[in-house]
């Protein structure tokens, strides 16, 4: 479904993405761990198109369409989400409204007409249920004043109104309290489906303890250095991350001495 | 993401097309002799010339304003003409199907259409282009409610006690600079008169077109609302495309009563001058209302053309316990400046006055804020609160606040917030990533931060200013 391979990418002359490997399989969750500046949230975004990140090398394709050739929006409405780290605010644009204009784009990029505003009022105050948010907030700003739980459980809220083919996660995990936490991986798991993937980008193997990954890997300094099942999690919660800095020292021992 | 969104924000300018109608037009040049011809084609009293003639030779000693955050170069009053009317108004057209249909399909083509039961329900027109009033609709049917809705020049012989009585009360002819020439040289404009204890039974609006080259235009517009009556109006403006300005110097007169409430709304789109600053409309306008007691007049303007300009609506608040309210929102793109604003003169006691202003500058443009607010020794209790939030897309534009603020009552209150952000990359992608081309979100954000004040739009008018604001962002014709 969601293919990377060998991705080389940078930020202002900075290449974070050093060589990414990823395949993934329709209906499969994937998660990917690793130390701070290994370059996961880089994937998300160079993934999904956001200015500023160069691809030097490598291809990205979504069911066999070359995403490196599309726009943003294009990517989006090809399928693919990314749920926000940190959800910016878009104040006076209210939720509903916001969430609209998004699903009407998809329905005419597929050759569909606009949804009623009745139907998708309806969707969307089932959607708020689902991820325990009072309706109210649809009438609300976009993220204007929410809460950090807030914030993630709306990103979730909004992938369940897009129905995405491919979802990357980026640590909707951090900050969170235990409760929020069951409510996101709750609203995951109910979109789990044969025909649709997951990235879940975490630090923490207790996201992982809800929303159970087929394949665990580790990236590390813009690769994936080591890619196991999920026990694979449950082994980084317990070392850490400091073994990937002796097999890093080690590599590049190897290679001065070649 | 900024070259997109200047690229977005380049766009046509859709009212810009000229209309192939023949006109009378004055020479250019501007002296007595000029004004009394204006006068006597439009038969005036005695009285009206005189009025004219006093307020030419107060400008004549008058010195142009330089204080506005504004550049342009230097008008020349002798190159403009004065008066323009089509020559199929010569002879007072009847009834609309005497109208030339060359005018009427210039309003449709704006989205006008003058023929009764094509209009919005419930909404009445005056039309204006270039110096005189096309035609006034639905006015039998508010003659029924008392309502007087027609154009000035017509008020001046129909209603002239109307007229004197009201006249220059609110914006003396001495007022400022272009207040005295539109004294002097206005040519038509509505005049709108609301009954004692009466509600307007419609919107009232007019809507001003300069079609013809190198002429003015200078409405007067002048609305009195008797005591605890109450009357919306709005106003609409486009010109065509040139590469000269034009120069366009209105005045607008509001008088409440005791109890009324006047409401004003305008939706300002005169040709904004081309990406490099050619051409374009000098808007100089002088807007002010006075408020008796316990009244209310509320302004609110959604300003998206003209390359300059300068245009301050206010309230005189006079009466004990009134309200006084500005909403405004100005876009500025390309090479467009804007100084605008409002003056809240509190007078009387408890007087209450509201101002938001949401600025929004792209481009190489230049948006300026300029308010006072004024608590006179008599203003017991009185209470202002204003909010001015500026909102920067790109960074080639510029955004500035001037706050005046004098009180004489210790027991004034007076609050002032302002902001300023940007169209952030973070949320431009968090749209995009969502679906959205960049010119849609560039037109939902910018819509979102005018929503305080487009709530205080006429419905119908709400979502005409939001269309605007989306076709002035999207470079798209629709």
């Amino acid at each position: 479904m969601l293919s990377i391979k060998n991705l080389h990418a940078s930020v202002e002359d900075k290449t974070i993405l050093k060589g990414l490997d990823l395949e993934i399989k329709p209906g499969e969750v994937h998660a990917i761990m690793g130390p701070n500046g290994a370059g996961k949230s880089t994937m998300g975004y160079v993934v999904s198109g956001r200015e500023g990140y160069e691809v030097e090398e490598g291809a990205v394709t979504l069911n066999g369409v070359d995403l490196l050739e599309l726009e943003a929006e294009e990517r989006a409405r090809a399928g693919l989400f990314l749920a926000f780290q940190y959800p910016v605010e878009i104040p006076g644009v209210s939720n509903l409204e916001f969430m609209k204009a998004a699903v009407d784009a998809q329905r005419e990029a597929d050759g569909e007409e606009p949804v009623s505003s009745k139907d998708f009022l309806k969707l969307a105050r089932e959607a708020c249920k689902q991820v325990h948010l009072p309706v109210d907030f649809l009438k609300r700003g976009v993220n204007e004043g929410f809460s950090g739980g807030e914030k993630k459980r709306n990103e979730i809220m909004q992938m369940l109104l897009l129905k995405p083919k491919v979802c990357i996660l980026d640590e909707s995990d951090s900050g969170l309290d235990i409760d929020a936490l069951q409510v996101v991986a709750e609203g995951v798991n109910s979109q789990r489906s044969p025909d649709r993937s997951f990235i879940v980008v975490t630090h923490y193997q207790r996201l992982l303890d809800h929303i159970k990954p087929d394949f665990v890997h580790v990236l590390s300094d813009g690769k994936i250095v080591k890619s196991g099942d999920a026990s694979l999690a449950q082994e980084l919660e317990d070392q850490g991350y400091a073994w990937l800095k002796e097999q890093r020292a080690v590599g590049a021992a190897q290679e001065q001495s070649a | 993401m900024t070259e997109e969104i200047n690229q977005a924000l380049k766009r046509e300018y859709e009212a810009g097309f000229v209309s192939d109608i023949q006109s009378d037009t004055f020479e250019p040049g501007l002296n007595e002799d000029v004004i009394r011809r204006i006068s006597a084609i439009k038969n005036e009293p005695e009285w009206m010339l005189e009025w004219r003639l006093q307020a030419f030779r107060i400008w004549q000693e008058m010195e142009e304003p330089e204080w506005a955050h504004v550049s342009y170069p230097k008008i020349d009053f002798q190159e403009i003409s004065y008066y323009s009317a089509p020559k199929s108004m010569a002879d007072k057209p009847k009834s609309l199907d005497e109208v030339d249909p060359e005018l009427l399909a210039t309003y449709d083509k704006l989205g006008i259409p003058l023929v009764e039961q094509q209009m919005l329900a419930g909404v009445a027109v005056d039309a204006v282009f270039d110096s005189v009033s096309v035609v006034t609709t639905f006015r039998e049917k508010l003659a029924e409610a008392g309502v007087i809705f027609c154009p000035i020049s017509e008020a001046v012989h129909e209603y002239p006690e109307l007229v004197k009585k009201y006249l220059g009360t609110v914006v003396p002819q001495r007022d400022n600079y272009y207040a005295a020439l539109n004294s002097a040289v206005f040519t038509d404009g509505s005049f709108v008169y609301i009954p004692k204890g009466t509600r307007c039974p419609m919107e009232l609006s007019t809507y001003f077109r300069i079609n013809e080259q190198n002429t003015g235009q200078f409405e007067r517009t002048l609305i009195v609302a008797d005591e605890g009556s109450h009357v919306s109006y709005l106003e609409g403006c486009t010109a065509p495309q040139r590469d000269e300005n034009q120069l366009h110097a209105a005045v607008v007169e509001l008088v409440a009563l005791d109890d009324a409430e006047i409401k004003y709304s305008t939706v300002q789109n005169w040709y904004p001058g081309d990406e490099e600053g050619k051409g374009g409309i000098y808007n100089f306008v002088t807007k002010r209302g006075v408020c008796h007691t316990s009244a209310k007049i509320s302004w609110t303007q959604v300003e998206t053309g003209s390359a300059v300009t300068w245009k301050y609506p206010s309230c005189i608040l006079r009466g004990d316990n009134s309200i006084g309210e500005f909403y405004s929102v100005a876009l500025t793109r390309g090479m467009q400046q804007a100084d605008t604003g409002t003056k809240m003169i509190h007078l009387g006691k408890n007087t209450r006055s509201t101002i938001i202003s949401k600025g929004i500058s792209a481009g190489h443009s230049n948006n300026s804020y300029r308010g006072l607010v004024r608590m006179g020794p008599r203003a017991e209790g009185a209470r202002n609160f204003t909010q001015c939030d500026s909102l920067l897309i790109g960074d080639q534009c510029g955004a500035h606040t001037f706050p005046y603020v004098e009180s004489k009552n210790a027991s004034a209150i007076v609050e002032h917030e302002a902001t300023t952000s940007k169209v952030s990359d973070d949320q431009m992608f968090l749209c995009q990533q969502r679906g959205l081309d960049p010119e849609k979100a560039v037109s939902m954000i910018v819509n979102g931060f005018c929503k305080e004040v487009f709530k205080e739009l006429p419905m119908e008018f709400a979502v005409e200013a939001g269309k605007l604001l989306e076709i002035s962002l999207e470079g798209s014709v629709g």
